[in-house]
């Protein structure tokens, strides 16, 4: 290996590392506030990608039934919920919030299928149409189980990627997709050429990870997520409800999702099913960071993607091994650094 | 009596119709049944896992695939016997599980099951990737099994096979989980401190259970890979990993016979699902994974303990047996009544900023009761944490019985001799008041896993019963030890505490609280209990608010304040001493 291969490498890895740490965020945002280890997260970043596709290619996303499906379903189980505690006044609230909002994006999309809009409206549509899925698997999966084990949740959370990626072959079919460019210029230093592509890749996600740290520190919403983080039953106590953080971490981590499958959508072909893999790789750069520490996640990631850049020009077919071996050394580390394992029950039923 | 035959009669029915059916069944059937069999061996070692050790984990596809891949490897490509592929898949596969417990067992929570779904995944990715077992074409004209000249190719063959293997290996299972170390194996579901201050190595347990479930596994693979005689990476990626795991919570991971109920229940819906859906819906294949989605959903929000509870209730349940008289166990050597039996010397713990304890030190002799006392957060509890080796201490030393214990481990103290309560009850309530006393014996018991499950070790399985049920009852629980424990009030608790305690012969005792909770005349028979073992030459260390009960019964007294000692004396010195009472009612002036 040459020191400009070395580099090559080096610069795709930070690429995708920077994608893999946007996820990884979105992923102990989740894991912090509601204790979800959500193994389907990365099933938004592919669908979010196979949404901006559809709409290039001039088709109705196949997210507009996917979300109408998924509000119907917690439509009704909101609407159970609050019946069932014979408060029916609160059930027009949750049918907005969970029937109606999610649908305005779909309804804009399902309007304007076909009408080939600019890049900078369908972007932000794409964005749109996707955010819902986290919170109204949220609110349909997880919000029943909000006082399960940690073991538990990771369980529910395993059998919502099998029903996930089913709804994706169903909506967006067995093809593969890869979105265009988002911007075609090429920067040359000397030998080495960066694209403009990888370079607006590490500067979304050093972006959005810089917004995301000023919404912990500087706003009340913010501050209530960190709360709840730390402490579950204090932050109740003061007030902070935790279905609304709850939703909120979804929300936001769905957000994250959505960008980076928007900016990883032109570098690679990506399938209905291509988000478990992106997920689980995004974990292992969170677990790197123990599933607490963001710039320690954000680090983990990168590694992970350089990792996979020069594991795959050594041997392009094990790279996979690879990854996903080293977290095996990874957990030896952690646990040995963990000084006494915590003295949670872990038990299946209830 | 009349419900045992009922349940003889129905294993008997169930087993003879089983038997019979390769001669009505047609063969789908009997294909289906087989692949349900398969399926259930390598459920059965997830039941054990995660149902009994509270270890969940998603990767037990792999393991079935390194069994079926090690066996069909072996027989095509060096053209050896099946048998020989079987011995091959089982040391394959228990030793990759050796390597992988050894390096992940040790992880707490949800990071064990998360390293489950890294390694099945990078297995899955090897076996397509690696030439020499096909990549993804994978290997096939496996051949099939030979037992002497008879040739098991015929599904209705392989058929009893299968099927003799999983009641062979379910009742083994069965076997093992009533024994010594299958008790340690239910005792994982919890906290770990309470398991090793028994002297139960919870790591060695783990390891041992983990490739156990693997080696159901690799023994699934091997029939797997002989049956459908082909290979291929597909059946053994995670999503099968994961399978196998629902199939355990579906069918019921709290019951052995989850494991055959949970794979023929996928089985036969995967099997339905697929036929029906497609002519019902344009997409009906696909549906059939968003059906299983939601129903897994469903029985983890509502029905936790899967199918089995529901059958259990249909089912008569058979007696427990009554407790036999038998040979006591052999006891430890008192040490002679007077002698130093622990010293604590300048024991410190500091907590960050707070000093917990700081330049504690007493005596405790052989044959005495001494209580230890002092205002909540006077540091006894860290104390007594640094005595029995839950906390190491951040200086001084420690010793009993001459030995220096400062900086040996909760299950090193327990086997020499210390044996604890706990301040917050730490007990098995799902498990019956018997089986927690027993957790106890188990120093002073050796029967392995072997012997377990072949139920060679009932001659000492016999006297650790007889000996748990003797401490029951002389703590006074007797009535109905097959109870579970997490139906007692707490109070209760803690003097089930005490007999687990007591179960295992120790030199010292170390009592957190122990007549918390308790009601006048329960106290009254507790203090009668300490004063016999103290006439039996055990020692007795306790921390106690109730100072009527503390007073009439110890011998010394230590009193603690602010993480140090203030006092120490007879208990008419103690309750005269002017700085106890301004420790306990504040100062006067």
């Amino acid at each position: 290996m040459t020191p400009d291969i070395g580099l090559i490498l080096g610069i795709d890895g930070v690429a995708t590392g920077s994608i893999y740490a946007l996820v990884g965020l979105g992923l102990v945002l989740i894991f912090s506030v509601t204790r979800v280890v959500f193994v389907p997260f990365g099933d938004i970043v592919a669908f979010s990608a196979l949404t901006l596709a559809s709409m290039q290619l001039g088709r109705m996303p196949g997210t507009v039934y996917l979300i109408a499906t998924l509000a119907a379903v917690a439509c009704l189980v909101e609407a159970g919920h609050h019946l069932r505690r014979g408060r029916s006044q609160r059930v027009m609230r949750g049918l907005l919030a969970y029937g109606l909002l999610p649908l305005i994006p779909a309804a804009l999309a399902w309007l304007t299928a076909g009408m080939n809009l600019p890049t900078w409206l369908q972007i932000p549509l794409a964005i749109a149409l996707v955010v819902p899925i986290g919170p109204l698997i949220e609110r349909i999966a997880l919000r029943p189980l909000a006082d399960a084990s940690v073991l538990l949740l990771l369980v529910v959370s395993v059998a919502l990627t099998f029903g996930l990626s089913g709804l994706g072959l169903l909506f967006f079919g067995p093809e593969g997709f890869r979105t265009k460019p988002l911007i075609t210029e090429i920067f040359r230093f000397g030998t080495i050429i960066v694209t403009a592509q990888t370079l607006l890749m590490v500067a979304t996600a050093a972006v959005s990870s810089l917004m995301l740290f000023i919404f912990f520190e500087k706003t009340l919403p913010g501050k209530a997520l960190r709360a709840t983080s730390v402490n579950r039953i204090g932050a109740r106590i003061v007030g902070i409800r935790p279905a609304n953080t709850a939703a909120l971490a979804f929300l936001l981590a769905s957000l994250l999702g959505a960008i980076s499958g928007i900016l990883i959508g032109p570098t690679t072909t990506l399938y209905y099913d291509s988000g478990f893999i992106i997920g689980l790789k995004a974990f292992v750069g969170a677990i790197i960071g123990g599933l607490i520490s963001y710039p320690g996640t954000a680090l983990g990631a990168l590694l992970i993607g350089l990792l996979e850049s020069f594991a795959s020009f050594w041997n392009s077919a094990l790279k996979e091994v690879a990854v996903f071996g080293t977290l095996i050394p990874v957990l030896l580390w952690r646990s040995m650094s963990l000084a006494r394992v915590d003295e949670e029950d872990a038990e299946i039923e209830g | 009596m009349m419900a045992r035959v009922r349940l003889v009669l129905l294993a008997v029915t169930v087993i003879s119709l089983g038997a019979a059916a390769p001669f009505y069944a047609s063969s789908f059937t009997i294909t289906l049944l087989n692949y349900i069999g398969v399926y259930a061996l390598a459920a059965l070692g997830v039941v054990l896992l995660t149902g009994f050790g509270g270890l969940t984990s998603f990767g037990q596809a792999a393991f079935v695939g390194i069994g079926a891949y090690a066996t069909a490897w072996l027989t095509t490509a060096e053209a050896a016997s099946p048998w020989l592929g079987l011995l091959f898949a089982l040391t394959l596969t228990g030793l990759v599980a050796a390597v992988l417990g050894a390096v992940t067992l040790r992880l707490g929570g949800h990071y064990l099951p998360l390293g489950t779904v890294a390694w099945g995944l990078a297995i899955f990715f090897l076996f397509g990737n690696v030439d020499a077992v096909g990549g993804h074409n994978g290997i096939a004209d496996v051949p099939p099994i030979f037992v002497g000249p008879i040739s098991l190719e015929p599904t209705t063959a392989i058929y009893y096979l299968i099927w003799g293997i999983v009641i062979i290996a379910t009742l083994l299972v069965a076997n093992l989980l009533e024994s010594r170390e299958g008790r340690a194996i239910r005792s994982l579901r919890g906290g770990v401190v309470m398991v090793e201050s028994l002297g139960i190595s919870i790591f060695r347990i783990r390891l041992i259970t983990f490739v156990l479930a693997a080696l159901l596994a690799g023994l699934s693979g091997w029939l797997y890979a002989h049956m459908s005689r082909f290979v291929s990476p597909t059946p053994f990626d995670l999503r099968m990993g994961i399978q196998y795991l629902f199939m355990a919570i579906l069918g019921g991971s709290g019951h052995i016979l989850g494991a055959i109920v949970g794979a023929g229940l996928i089985t036969l819906l995967q099997n339905a699902l697929q036929d029906v859906l497609p002519l019902v819906f344009r997409d009906g294949e696909q549906l059939v994974v968003i059906v299983f989605a939601i129903i897994y959903v469903l029985v983890l929000q509502f029905a936790r303990g899967g199918v089995m509870p529901f059958v259990l209730r249909l089912v008569p349940s058979g007696k427990h047996p009554a407790i036999a008289v038998a040979a006591p166990l052999p006891r430890r050597a008192m040490p002679q009544r007077g002698t130093t039996l622990l010293t604590a010397e300048g024991l410190m713990k500091r907590f960050g900023g707070l000093e917990a304890v700081s330049r504690v030190g007493f005596e405790v002799k052989a044959g005495e009761i001494v209580g230890l006392i002092g205002p909540n957060g006077a540091g006894k509890s860290t104390v007594f944490n640094l005595v029995t080796g839950a906390l190491s201490s951040d200086d001084g030393t420690i010793t009993f019985l001459g030995q220096d214990i400062t900086r040996a481990s909760q299950r090193h103290i327990a086997k020499a001799g210390i044996a604890r309560t706990f301040q917050h009850v730490k007990l098995r309530p799902n498990m019956s008041l018997i089986d927690n006393v027993l957790l106890g014996v188990y120093p002073r018991t050796s029967a392995g896993f072997l012997k377990g499950a072949l139920r060679l070790d009932r001659v000492e399985e016999r006297r650790a019963r007889f000996e748990a049920v003797t401490q029951i009852n002389r703590v006074g629980l007797g009535g109905d030890p097959y109870g579970l424990a997490g139906n007692l009030p707490l109070g209760r608790q803690r003097i089930l505490e005490v007999a687990r305690a007591l179960a295992a012969d120790p030199a010292l005792i170390i009592l957190d609280e122990p007549a918390a909770g308790l009601s006048r005349r329960e106290k009254i028979v507790l203090a009668d209990l300490l004063r016999g073992l103290r006439q039996e030459g055990v020692t007795v260390l306790l921390v106690e608010h109730d100072m009527e009960f503390v007073m009439g019964l110890v011998d010394r007294i230590v009193v603690m304040d602010f993480g140090s000692k203030l006092v120490e004396g007879p208990p008419a010195a103690i309750r005269a001493d002017a700085r106890v009472r301004e420790a306990y009612l504040g100062s006067v002036a």
